[in-house]
């Protein structure tokens, strides 16, 4: 068994990027990530690396978008507002078919909101974020060790598709302590005949670039990247089932809401109600044949989250409406309480009879 | 002997050659049009011309070569 | 017979989109010799701007990406850090550098990336049809500025390479011209001079460079060329801004 050292969740991160081979990154102060910045602050001018605090989030990404141009790794982090700004250069990142790691340690909203945990970014992040036709890798990590071992997989996933991949973290995942293992094993070699490294005279310029004035060669493009994505949901999709073999009830919940429900869900167990979860891990694919499966066998859904109910609507769609699904939420940085989960459990089970 | 040759149909008619030639040696020439659709400059008579080269440095285009 | 004067290698062999006496081919081509000169076409990186020169990634034939709007330092910053050992210059209009991405402008000068900027100033926006730039004179007349650019109302144009010479970072700053056979070999000279900082890790080097734009100006491209000696000039004047060290040297 893999040696654990207890760390925090945004610590994590910054030391699971190192290992993924990050050895650039770039970004800009906003709670509740600085630690990433502060811990790789510290560790990149160690190992050859480079930290550097850009000018602005949009700065940031945009020197993330250069050092990617190069075929580096690397990666930049910030938090709800931050990724907001960010929104432009995600958006030429995937024009351009870019890869690159996104932190987003999301905080209550909208605008400069609180500091609190918040999954209320989800809408952003799944549907692009930015202007255009696109979609980001979106993970949403349940603990620190996953906090780990997604970054450490967002770059695999980011090169092998040529896509930006987005951690999609809250506020309790980042300042969470856990035990982690960093055994995160071998760093897949990916093509990167693309990259602007120079010529070299030895062959025509590469040209990293998401202008394309004629439209019929703008559609093929965004037709080429759809059939890139369309790998990705038949390849890439992840989720988590617990107690889902007799369940009649199904809880859908990511991140921090995911660990809440666990614990509601024992407790209902207890008291005879047969609830279970699906738990994706993947907010973008969405585990929808795995929701749509389980419409076959339950007879009603919660979905519990951070926000004024924004997942909940992939739900329906996934279970084509079949079932009805109920929202237990809480918004603006609090989080829903197991006993606020037992109870939504509680009146679905009560619809049902 | 200084010898001008033009890319002709890279030229878009703008003069600027035409302007700084000190000799006074160049045209656009309103008789023709190029592929782009514009007078293309022209030289008039190579055996004055002198090789400075300041046609060449004002042309937006690189249109012009030079040879001495 | 010896060639005199022909097309530098590192210029793709494509035709320009510019319109017809646009000095924005001028600039291009003394980039190009600056890179022929240096023999470094192998190993620079070019970042284009969004605005007239957006599609100068096609023109050149060393690698190239295309920048969102101003933040083509920051891009250069990336490229730069990623790949210490290679060239990597910036080209960037009057709204692109001055305007949207002024803040990406004064940090990585600030910060003495060590990057080469090429800043064409024709003190309009080009590419959207001739409205006001941060560069636009008092009372130039543009799409944006129909009775005149108004200072009271609008604000002062800004002055690229005053402004940065504020700062303790930057290596090199220097206004040159296009106008004319001298101003041109003397802007060959400095845009040399701004790579070959960058190949000695000087640091920061931005050329600002006075350009015409005969279409929105409306004028023809001889008469754009003289109304840069009458009113950019004398509002812009050229010459070495900073040079560190050159003053060093004299410390």
């Amino acid at each position: 068994m893999a040696e654990k050292v207890l760390m925090k969740g945004n610590e994590a991160i910054a030391e699971a990027a190192i290992m993924a081979g990050c050895r650039h990154y770039f970004g800009y102060p906003i709670t509740p990530q600085t630690e990433i910045a502060a811990y790789m602050a510290k560790r990149m001018p160690k190992i050859g690396g480079c930290f550097l605090q850009a000018e602005s989030e949009i700065a940031a990404i945009n020197m993330v978008y250069g050092a990617a141009s190069a075929g580096v790794r690397v990666m930049t982090s910030s938090s709800s507002p931050g990724i907001s700004l960010k929104g432009e250069g995600l958006s030429y990142m995937a024009g351009s078919d870019l890869p690159a790691l996104v932190i987003n340690v999301q905080r209550g909203g909208p605008g400069l909101g609180g500091i609190q945990p918040s999954q209320s970014d989800y809408f952003q992040s799944t549907r692009g974020g930015g202007h255009g036709d696109y979609h980001m890798i979106i993970l949403a990590p349940a603990s620190v060790q996953e906090m780990a071992s997604l970054t450490f997989k967002g770059f695999d996933l980011a090169e092998k598709y040529r896509m930006t991949a987005m951690i999609l973290a809250d506020g309790t995942m980042g300042q969470m302590m856990e035990p982690v293992s960093l055994e995160m094993g071998e760093i897949n070699e990916h093509d990167k005949s693309w990259a602007v490294t120079g010529t070299k005279m030895a062959r025509k310029h590469n040209i990293i670039n998401s202008l394309s004035l004629i439209p019929e060669e703008l559609e093929q493009q965004n037709f080429d990247r759809y059939a890139r994505y369309k790998k990705v949901e038949e390849n890439e999709v992840m989720y988590e089932e617990y107690l889902m073999d007799d369940a009649e009830i199904c809880i859908v919940a990511f991140g921090i809401a995911a660990r809440v429900s666990r614990n509601a869900i024992n407790e209902a167990r207890a008291q005879g109600i047969k609830v279970g979860m699906i738990r994706p891990i993947t907010l973008w694919p969405f585990p929808k044949d795995a929701l749509d499966k389980a419409a076959d066998t339950c007879k009603a859904f919660i979905s519990v989250e951070l926000s004024m109910g924004q997942m909940i609507e992939d739900v329906q769609l996934a279970t084509k409406c079949r079932r009805p699904v109920t929202l237990c939420n809480r918004a603006g940085g609090m989080i829903p309480s197991p006993e606020e989960v037992l109870q939504a459990i509680k009146e679905a089970k009560g619809g049902l009879e | 002997m200084a010898k001008v040759t033009f890319a002709t149909d890279l030229c878009k008619g703008c003069g600027l050659c035409v302007e700084v030639c000190p000799k006074k040696i160049l045209r656009l020439n309103k008789e023709k049009l190029n592929a782009k659709g514009h007078y293309p400059a022209e030289m008039t008579d190579q055996d004055a011309c002198i090789a400075c080269a300041f046609c060449a440095t004002m042309c937006p285009d690189c249109v012009i070569t030079v040879e001495k | 017979m010896a060639i005199v004067f022909e097309k530098p290698k590192a210029l793709a062999n494509v035709p320009l989109h510019y319109c017809p006496g646009c000095t924005h081919g001028i600039i291009h081509r003394l980039v190009a010799e600056a890179i022929d000169a240096l023999g470094i076409e192998g190993t620079t990186v070019g970042v284009a701007p969004v605005g007239c020169s957006v599609m100068a990634y096609n023109y050149f034939n060393c690698d190239m990406v295309e920048a969102a709007h101003g933040r083509a330092p920051a891009v250069a910053t990336g490229l730069k850090r990623a790949m210490p050992e290679n060239i990597i210059f910036t080209y960037q209009g009057d709204g692109d550098l001055a305007s949207i991405g002024m803040a990406e402008t004064v940090h990585a000068a600030t910060r003495n990336e060590n990057i080469t900027v090429i800043f064409v100033n024709n003190a309009i926006y080009g590419m959207t049809g001739g409205q006001m730039a941060p560069t636009s004179l008092p009372g130039q007349v543009t799409q944006t500025s129909p009775y005149g650019r108004d200072v009271k109302h609008c604000g002062w144009p800004v002055k690229v390479c005053e402004m940065l010479a504020q700062l303790e970072g930057p290596e090199y700053l220097e206004r040159v011209a296009v106008n004319n056979v001298k101003n041109i070999r003397n802007a060959k000279r400095a845009i040399q001079k701004a790579f070959e900082n960058q190949i000695n890790n000087k640091g920061f080097s931005l050329i600002e460079v006075i350009s015409s734009c005969p279409t929105n100006w409306g004028m023809t491209p001889q008469k754009a060329l003289q109304w840069i000696d009458d009113n950019m000039i004398p509002y812009y004047p050229l010459g070495v801004y900073k040079d560190r060290s050159a003053e060093q040297e004299k410390a």
